[in-house]
């Protein structure tokens, strides 16, 4: 593996910003990192990549205070620095914006991101300078929020930029991006990169971490990969092409079914599920609809995406088919012809729909139990005859619904919060995967999900589809969502405001439809 | 260049070994630390040796002093057993105190002044502790009052419900009349057979009654499929609704049973004192919610469990049993057994 090699001229020119050596961890018995090696130098953009579970995310939280390495060494500006806990690494210029989100969900926006670190005189909260300070920090990113609604009622793409916004108020040196654009879409990923390329430019070192391809070659300078928690390569991102990053990660060759698969879908079946007039209200009285009389139907066998911004209603639509939102709904939709009431979860499920939520530690997990109950969750009537648990069940349920997914935990017994962010995503789908749906509600399915195992999911989505279920797909990965749908509608202020078939998509014609242009042709 | 030789060595590995999987390595003493089982029996032998040092002139080596300490604490575990339930869907009950007043009213006054069969007077007060229960557990379900609040509520209308019913006194054997005067009547047989001891005098009744409701609630926790929907709905509430577990209907249940064992707790304490006193159980729902969180439950709901309430009951048991057989004043215990509550969550304190 030659290309594996570093790269020493790379390096030596001067003198890094920060040195990670040889950093091992870890969990219990299970070792994490193994003399793991990371370097990066003053504006510059470094990618980490690697598989789910691969130690990406406990590197950084090493690096940031939040974890403590058995061994190695933490060198920044040439200094051996060891951080207690976040905020001594936030004073040391060190900020990071991790995977999961941070936020505390009943406080507002300015408290949010003035947390730990108010700004005060004499006792009294300075509320106005916190509130101008914010809003202007909100602003660089394009994102334009009520600083006193409290976090836990926006969107979740608004809770990450709000994130990102919160570390970008501090006067960080080495920021580190761990997932950053998982829930965002286009427009406001491109906000992002130009606030990246001005803290680069003023010398900030920027780790980056993604399981997006195009945002590795778009935005890196040079490339890390870590696989089983060990070093694997560094080389600048120009000598990593994506077929080598992907073997580096895997450890093996992965076909990219970059292809579209112009059969899938061409059979569709009977229409499997009819919406008319469909409406979801507002969250809050006055406010203007979410999802504003939509009328459309999906067949089955065939997979439907639903384009559309933060705000623009194709998740409230989901959530209000699944039964979700309650009283909040109103149209009418049928079921494989069969008359259906969104009244209720259970009642959805019942019917054989199933709903990924995009938000898979608030929504998805239940994060104290392990991964066997997690993903026999939704099918715990049929999982346990008569009322009895019986584990020896539960677990073979379980593990025959993980294998197609693979799944990298200890054992199935193992908490599901202390599972890598990708390998939580498998849980979740192997949750709805376990209870035989025939009408799936996708929303993010490869929220965090790597190159390898998003493949996966996507034979998995094909699979589905040619069994004869209906799709209903959302992703803000444009080139996910023209890979796997045989239609896309554009929502756009809770209207569906275009339609496209595989002929007629591109990605600027979704674009310019989800930011509210008129249709051209 | 000698910083990327480590890396070198691993990438020369690496390639010979096709994905490894993570070593294994380290012991087995992490894990035992961060259960709680472990722990709370760590903490309940601490305890039981401070007895067998301060054995109270030898008393604590006599099993007539772990037969009391079994009885006394008895009435609590049971109380405990239903606020485990509870607290393990993230929620609390605070009116269990009163409740097991109300119970020991209705139960005294069926058996004694109605002269009622225990067949009937049984199940009717453990209905009035269920009914009770089920309207917290439908304020706090279906009208999302918090659980805090709508038991606060539970408990100062049962406690006035008890004094009502009762007249505000204590109902005993002296009946009172009409005019005033009192009329004696026997202890009934029930009160006698739950004071009573089985087993050659060995293992009182009220302690067979309490293990019973560690065994049932255990079954329902820890064998049945509603067990598993309480833990989710307090791991994560949405999580779970979305999942299609019944969330509203698992609470009224968890409450409901909460009711159901204060009422069993109420039977039991009627019986021990033979009459039913209004003002009984006040504190003690403070007493099972001390007792659930020393076993190790967790207040944040979500995790715990009916085997560590069984640890806990005994811990506090055999603490107040200790500080009397040693004769440690009143005013001391309640320093001391405050003191020690502590020093065993401390001990219980998991690795994070
Ligand atoms: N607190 C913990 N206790 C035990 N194991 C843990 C803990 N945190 C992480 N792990 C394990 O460490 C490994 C690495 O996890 P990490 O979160 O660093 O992966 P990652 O590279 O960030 O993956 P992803 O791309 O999915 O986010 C995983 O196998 C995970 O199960
Ligand atoms: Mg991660």
């Amino acid at each position: 593996m030659v290309a594996g090699q570093p790269h020493p001229s790379s390096v030596t020119s001067s003198d890094p910003l920060l040195r990670l050596v040889g950093i091992s961890k870890w969990f219990g018995p299970l070792q994490v990192l193994d003399g793991v090696n990371f370097e990066l130098s003053a504006g510059e953009t470094h990618v980490l990549a690697g598989e789910n579970g691969a130690g990406k995310s406990t590197l950084i939280k090493i690096l940031g205070g939040v974890h403590q390495a058995e061994a190695g060494r933490i060198i920044l500006d040439g200094q051996p620095v060891r951080f207690a806990n976040p905020r001594e690494a936030a004073a040391g210029g060190v900020v990071i914006i991790h995977q999961e989100l941070s936020l505390v969900p009943s406080m507002s926006v300015v408290d949010n991101i003035f947390l730990g670190r108010e700004r005060s005189r004499g006792g009294w909260l300075l509320r106005r300078n916190q509130e101008e300070e914010a809003r202007r920090v909100l602003g660089q990113l394009g994102l334009r929020v009520d600083v006193h609604r409290s976090v836990g009622t926006l969107p979740i793409a608004v809770q990450q930029m709000i994130e990102i916004g919160k570390a970008l108020a501090l006067q960080a040196r080495v920021l580190v991006l761990d997932e950053p654009t998982s829930a965002l879409s286009e427009p406001e990923v491109e906000q992002l990169f130009a606030r990246m390329a001005e803290l680069k430019a003023a010398g900030c070192g920027l780790i980056y971490i993604t399981h997006k391809l195009e945002e590795v070659y778009r935005i890196a300078d040079r490339i890390t990969v870590l696989r089983d928690g060990r070093w694997v390569a560094t080389t600048p991102a120009g000598q990593m092409p994506a077929p080598l990053l992907i073997r580096h990660m895997v450890g093996r060759d992965v076909d990219l079914a970059g292809a579209r698969d112009e059969a899938v879908g061409a059979a569709a079946g009977p229409v499997a599920l009819r919406v008319e007039d469909f409406s979801v209200a507002g969250s809050r009285r006055g406010l203007r609809p979410a999802v504003d009389r939509v009328t459309f139907d999906v067949r089955a066998g065939e997979v439907v995406g639903l384009a559309g911004l933060y705000g623009a209603g194709n998740s409230d639509l989901l959530s209000g088919l699944f039964g979700t939102l309650g009283r909040r709904v109103s149209g009418s939709v049928r079921l494989h012809g069969e008359p259906y009431e969104p009244t209720s979860p259970a009642c959805a499920i019942r019917r054989g729909l199933a709903l990924v939520t995009n938000d898979r530690q608030r929504t998805g997990l239940v994060l104290g139990l392990d991964v066997a109950a997690n993903v026999t969750l939704a099918s715990w009537p049929r999982v346990t005859p008569g009322g009895w648990l019986r584990t020896a069940r539960e677990l073979e349920v379980a593990a025959r619904t993980v294998q197609s997914l693979r799944l990298r935990a200890a054992s199935l017994r193992q908490n599901v919060r202390t599972l890598s962010g990708g390998n939580q995503q498998k849980v979740v789908l192997a949750k709805w995967l376990c209870t035989g749906p025939r009408v799936l509600l996708l929303d993010e399915p490869t929220r965090g999900v790597d190159v390898g195992s998003k493949q996966e999911i996507y034979a998995l989505i094909r699979e589905w589809s040619a069994a004869g279920h209906a799709l209903l797909l959302i992703t803000s990965e444009m080139p996910e969502l023209l890979l796997l749908a045989n239609r896309i509608l554009v929502m756009h202020g809770g209207r569906i405001t275009a339609a496209f078939t595989r002929a007629t998509a591109n990605q600027a014609r979704i674009l310019h439809a989800a930011m509210g242009g008129e249709p051209v042709d | 260049m000698r910083r990327w030789e480590a890396n070198q060595l691993t990438e020369q590995r690496d390639s010979a070994v096709p994905a490894p999987a993570p070593a294994l390595r380290g012991g087995r003493a992490g894990e035992l630390w961060s259960n709680p089982a472990f722990t709370a029996a760590l903490a309940l032998a601490l305890v039981f040796i401070l007895g067998l040092i301060f054995s109270g002139e030898g008393a604590f080596y006599k099993w007539g002093t772990h037969r009391d300490a079994l009885r006394q604490a008895s009435v609590f575990g049971i109380l405990a057993c239903g606020m485990t339930v509870v607290i393990i869907t993230a929620g609390i009950d605070l009116s269990v105190g009163s409740l097991l007043a109300l119970a020991a009213v209705a139960f005294s006054i069926f058996s004694i002044h109605w002269g009622w069969s225990p067949w009937v007077a049984i199940p009717l007060c453990i209905l009035v502790g269920g009914a009770c229960g089920l309207v917290s557990g439908s304020l706090v379900a279906l009208c999302r009052i918090q659980p805090f609040i709508v038991t606060l509520a539970m408990m100062v209308f049962a406690r006035g419900l008890a004094k009502w019913v009762s007249g505000g006194m204590k109902v005993s054997t002296a009946v009172p009349a009409a005019d005033g005067t009192y009329t004696y009547v026997g202890v009934p047989a029930i009160f006698r057979t739950i004071d009573s001891r089985w087993f050659g005098g060995n293992l009182s009744v009220v302690t067979v009654i309490f293990l019973l409701c560690v065994l049932v609630s255990w079954v329902g926790l820890a064998r049945l499929r509603w067990g598993r929907y309480l833990y989710a709905i307090g791991g994560n509430e949405e999580a779970s609704r979305l999942s299609g577990v019944p969330v509203a209907a698992m609470k009224m249940v968890a409450y409901t049973l909460a009711g159901l064992s204060a009422a069993v707790a109420g039977i039991c304490q009627a019986a021990q004192e033979q009459q039913g006193d209004p003002e009984a159980g006040s504190g003690y729902e403070l007493s099972a919610i001390a007792i659930v969180v020393i076993g190790g439950t967790n207040l944040m709901g979500g995790r715990g469990g009916i085997g560590l309430t069984l640890l806990g009951t005994l811990i506090i048991g055999y603490i107040e049993k200790i500080l009397s057989i040693n004769a440690v004043g009143e005013a001391s215990r309640l320093m001391l057994t405050g003191a020690i509550i502590v020093i065993a969550v401390l001990i219980q304190r998991r690795r994070s």
